[in-house]
């Protein structure tokens, strides 16, 4: 069975969970044989850029380590062979070039959404 | 005009699902250095947030054991906060929803935090410079 993960909502609890809660779970998947797909989508589209960064976290005398690495989570799961595609137009409506994105991603154009989802047994809208 | 604030703050998302609980930290975390008293009514799925049985674990997808990892547990930003308040002059009033609270059986939470009603909510906001309600959407 392959399933295609699509993620639209952006740093939902990145800085609590040190991650992006679709995509670790997408990495843990994979790491127990799923065969997995991702689709970033709308404000999602930003976890590739690489030039982004997480300033340091801190509550009174608490200082948090660990902050999340988004781009580098995105790039990690291209290592392990899962596909990323990226909504062509959602990059263009946030004025994202191809040259700020992290390298392998698959752009696609919405009009091409379906052909794309019908290559997946599942679909999850996360 | 008193220079000393007082402000209410009604949040409403539970921990670790949104980015609106950590936004929700940063303005307390700047209210408590300025020394200001802060109540916070935490209302539906934010009395998680002091909830006492947070806990740390390893992440094997990130490669840390649990000391690596530090894992963020907003019950210890809490406590950090109401330190950081009372060290410049101030307090952090948390209240928890008790009804709230009974649903989801998180009874347990890190010292100073009380249990109270909507009525402590409105009583808080009666006696605040202003309010922010951070709802879950």
């Amino acid at each position: 069975m392959r399933a295609l993960n699509i993620i639209q909502t952006a740093y939902r609890a990145t800085l609590e969970e040190q991650d992006d809660p679709v995509v670790w779970i997408t990495h843990a998947m994979k790491g127990a044989g799923a065969e997995l797909g991702v689709l970033l989508r709308g404000n999602a589209v930003n976890y590739t850029v690489k030039a982004q960064l997480v300033p340091p976290l801190a509550f009174g005398a608490r200082q948090q380590r660990q902050a999340p690495h988004l781009a580098e989570a995105i790039s990690a799961l291209m290592d392990k062979g899962i596909d990323v595609h990226v909504v062509v137009e959602d990059l263009a409506d946030r004025g994202l070039e191809a040259e700020e994105l992290i390298d392998g991603l698959k752009p696609i154009r919405r009009s091409e959404l379906p052909k794309l989802l019908q290559t997946y047994d599942r679909v999850w809208q996360w | 005009m008193k220079s000393k604030k007082t402000l209410t703050f009604a949040l409403m998302d539970a921990p670790f699902e949104t980015a609106r609980t950590t936004t929700a930290m940063r303005l307390l975390d700047i209210a408590a250095r300025r020394g200001y008293d802060i109540n916070v009514f935490a209302y539906e799925g934010a009395v998680y947030v002091p909830f006492a049985l947070q806990k740390r674990h390893a992440n094997s997808v990130h490669g840390h054991d649990v000391e690596q990892e530090d894992h963020p547990l907003p019950r210890e930003w809490v406590v950090a906060l109401a330190q950081e308040a009372a060290r410049n002059g101030g307090r952090l009033d948390w209240v928890n929803c008790g009804l709230c609270v009974d649903e989801r059986g998180a009874e347990e939470t890190v010292a100073g935090v009380r249990r109270g009603s909507p009525a402590d909510f409105w009583k808080m906001a009666a006696a605040s410079d202003n309010t922010l309600v951070i709802p879950t959407k």
